[in-house]
């Protein structure tokens, strides 16, 4: 059996205001094994971008572990989990977040720049991601002289570029039309089939039937866990 | 381990600051007045102070210069038509006694100071005739154009001879070759026998100016001749009549072998002065002290200068500050997405602070030109000394650019410091 990309053990996540204490994660438990795409989803505030800003590194567990690709870094200093982010995590965003003053192969690379990999080779995988993208003749083009569908698929030849372990996708059709957002899932299928581990958010079920399994939180707890219908096999 | 080469992260910085050239620029504005205005108040500092430092230098550090004042005696009203003999000032008593009890004296140069009509062929003119002794050449290090000085036989057997003034020489002479010709000293004849240079050598201090200013248009004569020729009397004319006037010696440059033994010295000349003399009717002037006035004043000039230079440069660090912070805040979400990309804190520190210094190093090199300019367009307007100097540049920009990377790192940290996850929220 192969090494799970996620494994969450007890999650707790909380968050403390004052003298407020408000759970996010109530003792989770989650493996995502490799190849896998799930959908999280849930009504507001129920801790689905939580759960992905955890998987994503950005923030650490109050309690609990977190194994990613089989390494616990529950308790990873800050500099590791940036150096992970670059390495191994894609994140798409429903927002895109592109950085406006960089032009389309600029944006693409910024990962690789924090890997410190060497400008020409960024570059060629960069130039080549976008092209995959259907963006050849929109390299120098800045963020803004894009439309959204044309910024997501920046931003996710921009996930793919340190060949990430995980890509994490919170709502990344929340901003866009029907037709161009099917187009993006597309894509994300695409990606699916070319074996890469995918965590997305969405409050669409038609969009939760493209995936493979579909993870339900409430009040920051996991009520159901489907493969599909199917039990986990 | 993740390495940023600095030649990225300055180009990152160049593409950041391009979305706020205004910004950038009017930021830029304060280190480049602050630099600017530095590195001017300092040349112009430098220039004033060469200058004087050089006219005092000439004057000769190991001389003492000591001359007759004329005091206006009580009961002598101004209308009171009075013809007499006024008798004030140095006396060959003095010089004598100088040279028996000054200490490490070298030489004692007298002078008499005299305004005659000067006269060649038809051109005249009036100018000062100034009676002397050969030693008076080595002490005002005064350089021979053409012929040569005055030497001890002319003051043995009181030739009558004269060195003249290289201005003078162009005047009186105008392209003939004044060696060998002879001039008058009201009436009195003497031949050409050399040519002195002009100011690049210096002038003696007169009366009122420290210096003289312009070339040298005095004519030198022994003193041996002259007081054969005319005594210590002589007519000053003044309105309502003339009044004779008796001085033996208008100046006395004191020569001292060192530069240290000249305050010994100088005491020891007031001691006899002040014994010889009733009134004050002498003057002495110690260029070594105007030196070190010279750098005492300096010193203040510096203190006020580096005051100055230090808030202008303060402020240029404070509008650095006020900028970057309103950058950051604006740019959270950018801070958020890089970030989350796999930025490190440093990464984010380093990004700005390399912000700040390309601000603050392109504010301080323009500074820098400006700083250059304005003194030589100063100089070339209204003919003040100026003098740049290596250190004005060094300080004024590595203390600009230090000031601004200090008020920098703030923002920085600023930046850093932010919750990955609440900056990617930000609007
Ligand atoms: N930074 C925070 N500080 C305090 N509470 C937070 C913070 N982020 C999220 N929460 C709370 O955690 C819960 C889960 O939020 P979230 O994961 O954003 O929900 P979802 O993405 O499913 O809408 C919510 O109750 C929310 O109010
Ligand atoms: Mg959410």
């Amino acid at each position: 059996m192969s090494v799970p990309i996620v494994e969450l053990r007890s999650a707790v996540k909380e968050y403390v205001n004052g003298s407020l204490r408000v759970a996010a994660l109530r003792g989770i438990d989650l493996r995502i094994d490799p190849g896998e795409y799930a959908v999280v989803m849930g009504a507001s505030g129920s801790g689905k971008s939580t759960l992905l800003n955890l998987l994503g590194c950005l923030d650490h567990l109050s309690s609990g572990d977190y194994l990613l690709g089989g390494e616990n870094i529950s308790q990873f200093s800050d500099n590791q989990l940036s150096e992970i982010r670059s390495r191994r995590i894609g994140f798409i965003f429903q927002s895109y977040n592109l950085i406006p003053q960089l032009n389309v192969l600029e944006n693409i690379e910024v990962p690789l720049f924090y890997q410190g990999i060497p400008e020409a080779h960024a570059r060629t995988k960069a130039i080549a991601l976008a092209e995959r993208m259907g963006l050849a003749d929109r390299l120098k083009h800045k963020p803004m002289e894009l439309s959204g569908g044309q910024q997501q698929r920046v931003a996710i030849a921009r996930s793919l570029v340190c060949d990430p372990l995980l890509m994490l996708a919170d709502e990344p059709t929340g901003n866009l039309d029907t037709k161009t957002g099917n187009e993006i899932l597309e894509l994300i299928d695409e990606l699916h089939a070319e074996g890469k581990t995918i965590v997305m958010v969405t409050h669409d079920d038609d969009i939760a039937g493209r995936a493979q399994r579909v993870v339900c939180f409430r009040d920051g707890q996991i009520i159901s866990n489907d493969w599909n219908g199917a039990p986990k096999p | 381990m993740k390495s940023m080469r600095p030649e990225r992260l300055v180009r990152l910085a160049i593409k950041n600051l391009g979305q706020y050239k205004l910004r950038a620029g009017l930021t830029m504005l304060g280190i480049i007045f602050g630099v600017c205005s530095v590195v001017a108040m300092l040349s112009v500092g430098e220039g004033a102070n060469r200058e004087i430092q050089e006219k005092i230098q000439r004057m000769g550090s190991q001389n003492i210069l000591i001359k007759s004042v004329k005091v206006p005696k009580e009961g002598d009203a101004p209308d009171s038509k009075r013809s007499m003999i006024a008798a004030y000032g140095l006396t060959y008593e003095d010089a004598q006694q100088f040279s028996q009890y000054v200490p490490n004296l070298e030489a004692s140069t007298p002078m008499k100071v005299l305004r005659y009509d000067v006269q060649y062929k038809a051109r005249k003119l009036q100018t000062d005739v100034i009676a002397t002794t050969p030693w008076f050449l080595r002490v005002q290090h005064y350089r021979m154009v053409r012929g040569r000085f005055l030497t001890s036989s002319d003051m043995e057997y009181g030739t009558p001879v004269c060195v003249i003034g290289s201005r003078l020489a162009r005047i009186l002479f105008a392209g003939v070759d004044p060696v060998g010709k002879t001039l008058n000293i009201d009436r009195d004849a003497y031949t050409v026998v050399g040519v002195i240079g002009d100011i690049a050598q210096g002038e003696l201090p007169t009366q009122g100016e420290l210096w003289l200013a312009g070339e040298n248009q005095n004519v030198y004569i022994p003193l041996r001749t002259y007081l054969n020729k005319r005594g210590d009397l002589f007519v000053q004319l003044s309105e309502g009549g003339g009044v004779f006037e008796k001085i033996e010696l208008h100046e006395l440059i004191l020569s001292i072998d060192k530069q240290e033994n000249v305050t010994r010295a100088v005491d020891a000349a007031r001691r006899i002065l002040r014994k010889n003399h009733k009134v004050e009717d002498y003057s002495i002037v110690v260029p070594l002290e105007l030196i070190r006035q010279a750098r005492e004043t300096r010193r203040l000039f510096n203190i006020v200068l580096g005051s100055i230079a230090a808030i202008s440069l303060i402020v240029g660090g404070i509008g650095i500050m006020n900028i970057m912070l309103a950058t950051v805040s604006e740019r959270t979400r950018e801070i958020g997405i890089r970030r989350a990309l796999g930025a490190r804190r440093s990464d984010i520190v380093f990004q700005f602070l390399m912000e700040t210094l390309l601000l603050s190093t392109s504010g301080g090199v323009i500074g820098l030109i400006f700083g250059a300019l304005i003194p030589m367009a100063i100089t070339a307007a209204t003919g003040v000394k100026t003098v740049l100097t290596f250190p004005a540049f060094a300080i004024a920009f590595s203390v600009s650019v230090t000031v601004s990377v200090i008020f920098g790192i703030y923002p920085a940290r600023r930046a850093a410091l932010m919750d990955p996850i609440e900056a990617l929220r930000h609007e």
